[in-house]
């Protein structure tokens, strides 16, 4: 029963995503910018979708820590990854932007380069946990690091912020005005994307549960 | 004992064992002079070139020649199982992590303070002229570097690729300090002073290291024990 | 009072137990035996006593004090497999600084006592790096004994000991034991830790098989515990 609620739930993030490329077709172009300007409608639903990842992270991490109940784990590493995804999605997008609007692949973009250290911070997450073979060990690790990777994530954006505003360069983002009343397409895909997190999420903590299930009755075999 | 006795004899035990061996500082100055020598080699200079990248160049040499002394910090106490002795004596976790963090901030700063007039002979730059603020900005951000390198080298001392992790895993988090210090070290180096448009990077640096040394001592039991 | 108590221990490794429901005690004064097979949990539950790590479920106390509380830190001292002592230091510096770290009164000056009676007063000055596999083992013991500790947690003492390191150690401990110290000690030496207990706990499959005290019988026939109790030595 609930796998098919999981699975409804998707449909309709599908769905969602489904009728509001549609839409995007529908209305018209942004002034200064053309139509290219409409990747704004997934890159930055992702993006904030990338930070309700990385702040249920923390909270998953430190439930952890406290009570050593490994389903926190489990959504840890899961919401990690899935965080990681949307961020690439987030980095991916906002290439092809700057491919489209300044003819290059990359430039050193504030709220990019901001992007790319926080994927980095979450990966190192994710690299630590393929390091440590002992599951307690491994989710005790893991959420120390996470803690000290969200605690990161504020100060990174906000120094690489002050960075560019002190060597100004072309801003990727600017230049282009939302208008009003896309704002409803805009905010069904954020809560698509929300959905679609939510869902990756379940599936992947389902995966990471049978897992340890696997791992423990493997010691177990082991042991006798 | 009180706390920051303890803390003394936690810090003066990693001098010594070092100082007796120089294993790992010795590595680190070869290392820092290695990447300083390498650094020349890629691209041609002038002066105004050099002063320009100078913060950011001497940052990547501090970075990098360090992680070989941070890395050690708790590795050191793997042979004969001493991290065990360690733990199970009665001082405080937040007393042995900042024993040990204060063991690296001094091996650090001596190779940092060595690797400048290197610096200054290979590429014909004074770095002199303002030289109270740059040390300042190196105590400030070795100390940054210190605390998460040490804190990390407790998290991964037991781990598969330690060499490896240890790196992975602090230069992301660093970037922020790194980003600060590289800008103030390279407008020092150049002759301007630090201005109301440069504070904003002392201050973070400042809150950077705040922080984490926080956070390090909360977390440091968790990460020894479990 | 009881020296030493472990209620309801259980310790995981994920969700595999290494330890299930441990109920066992050694009351002051008293030298527990901890035998069982390779893989039983002897080590995992001597670990879990002297608080390296914290178990799933149950409570450890140490004279009624977590083993993580700077009280029961104070008042414990563990030998494991490793001799926890510095090779670039000397023997000296060595005790020096566990003294400092135990906030002895006079660090120097126990330390010195201590190399007497380890037999390493010769010694004091060298690095331990340059010591033979003896000497580094009888520092090892000192390390240990140095804070004069209640309760002494020894992970198979005897194991790889060269035979002055095993007297040194028998006679030491004989002499916690008329002091009214108490140990626990993890053995595969079932005859010279049998002579020494006086109170025995068979570990099989992380569970405890038997605990009781240390009768004639088994100091005469080692396996007897096991036959009677475990699954075949």
């Amino acid at each position: 029963m609930r796998e098919k609620i999981v699975y409804a739930v998707g449909l309709i993030a599908v769905a969602i995503i489904a009728f509001d490329l549609y839409r995007m077709t529908q209305i018209g172009e942004e002034a200064n910018q053309g139509a290219i300007f409409k990747i704004i409608f997934f890159h930055v639903p992702v993006a904030i979708t990338a930070m309700i990842c990385a702040a249920a992270a923390l909270i998953a991490s430190v439930l952890f820590l406290i009570t050593k109940n490994f389903t926190f784990d489990a959504l840890a590493v899961s919401v990690t990854e899935v965080g990681l995804a949307f961020l690439a999605a987030n980095l991916v997008t906002g290439s092809i932007w700057g491919r489209v609007i300044w003819g290059v692949w990359w430039a050193w973009d504030a709220r990019l380069t901001s992007a790319l250290v926080c994927w980095l911070l979450y990966a190192g997450y994710l690299m630590l946990r393929h390091a440590i073979e002992e599951p307690t060990q491994r989710a005790t690790f893991a959420a120390v690091f996470s803690i000290f990777a969200f605690i990161d994530v504020p100060i990174v954006i906000f120094s690489i912020k002050w960075w560019r505003t002190q060597h100004p360069q072309p801003v990727f983002w600017g230049g282009g005005s939302f208008p009003k009343e896309w704002l409803p397409i805009f905010l069904w895909n954020m809560l698509a994307m929300v959905m679609l997190g939510i869902v990756l999420t379940v599936v992947r903590l389902r995966q990471e549960n049978a897992q340890r299930e696997l791992d423990s009755l493997r010691r177990m075999a082991h042991a006798l | 004992m009180s706390f920051f006795r303890l803390v003394g004899v936690v810090a003066v035990k990693d001098l010594r064992a070092e100082l007796r061996t120089k294993e790992a500082i010795n590595a680190s100055f070869g290392f820092a002079l290695v990447i300083l020598i390498l650094f020349s080699f890629a691209f041609e200079r002038s002066i105004e070139g050099v002063q320009e990248i100078s913060g950011g160049l001497l940052w990547i040499v501090f970075a990098f020649a360090g992680t070989l002394i941070l890395n050690r910090s708790f590795a050191r106490e793997l042979p004969n199982d001493c991290l065990d002795a360690l733990i199970s004596a009665p001082i405080p976790g937040a007393a042995l992590f900042l024993g040990k963090a204060i063991a690296n901030f001094v091996l650090v700063l001596a190779v940092e303070l060595v690797s400048l007039p290197v610096f200054g002979i290979f590429y014909s730059v004074d770095w002199t002229k303002q030289i109270w603020e740059l040390l300042l900005v190196l105590l400030l951000g070795t100390w940054g570097l210190t605390v998460i390198g040490t804190i990390f080298s407790a998290l991964t001392v037991n781990i598969r690729l330690r060499e490896v992790m240890l790196p992975m895993l602090t230069y992301p988090i660093m970037v922020p300090a790194l980003l600060g210090a590289m800008q103030l070290s390279s407008a020092l180096v150049a002759g301007k002073p630090i201005g109301p448009d440069n504070v904003s990077w002392l201050k973070m640096l400042a809150g950077f290291d705040l922080i984490y040394t926080a956070a390090s001592m909360v977390l440091v039991e968790t990460v020894l024990v479990g | 009072m009881t020296a030493v108590a472990a209620e309801g221990v259980w310790k995981f490794y994920g969700d595999y137990p290494a330890l299930r429901n441990i109920a066992l005690e050694a009351p002051e004064g008293a030298c527990l035996a901890l035998i069982g097979r390779n893989g039983a949990g002897k080590t995992t539950l001597l670990r879990a006593l002297a608080g390296f790590s914290r178990p799933g479920k149950g409570k450890i106390r140490i004279f009624g004090h977590d083993p993580r509380e700077l009280e029961a830190r104070k008042r414990m001292g563990y030998i494991g497999h490793g001799i926890s002592v510095y090779d670039e230091l000397s023997a000296l510096e060595n005790l020096m600084l566990y003294g400092k770290l135990y906030g002895l009164e006079n660090p120097r000056q126990t330390a010195l006592e201590w190399l007497e009676r380890t037999g390493l007063a010769r010694v004091a000055g060298g690095l331990v790096r340059e010591f033979s596999r003896g000497m580094r083992q009888r520092l090892a013991v000192a390390r240990a004994f140095l804070h004069g500790p209640s309760v002494l947690l020894l992970d198979e003492p005897f194991t790889a000991l060269d035979d002055r390191a095993i007297a040194v150690l028998q006679t030491l401990l004989r002499e916690a034991l008329a002091e009214g110290k108490t140990i626990v000690m993890s053995t595969h030496q079932l005859r010279e830790a049998l002579e020494l207990a006086s109170h025995v706990a068979l570990l099989n499959r992380g569970q405890v098989a038997f605990h009781g005290p240390c009768t004639p019988e088994m100091v005469s026939d080692p396996g007897y515990v096991y036959a009677r109790y475990g699954e075949g030595g």
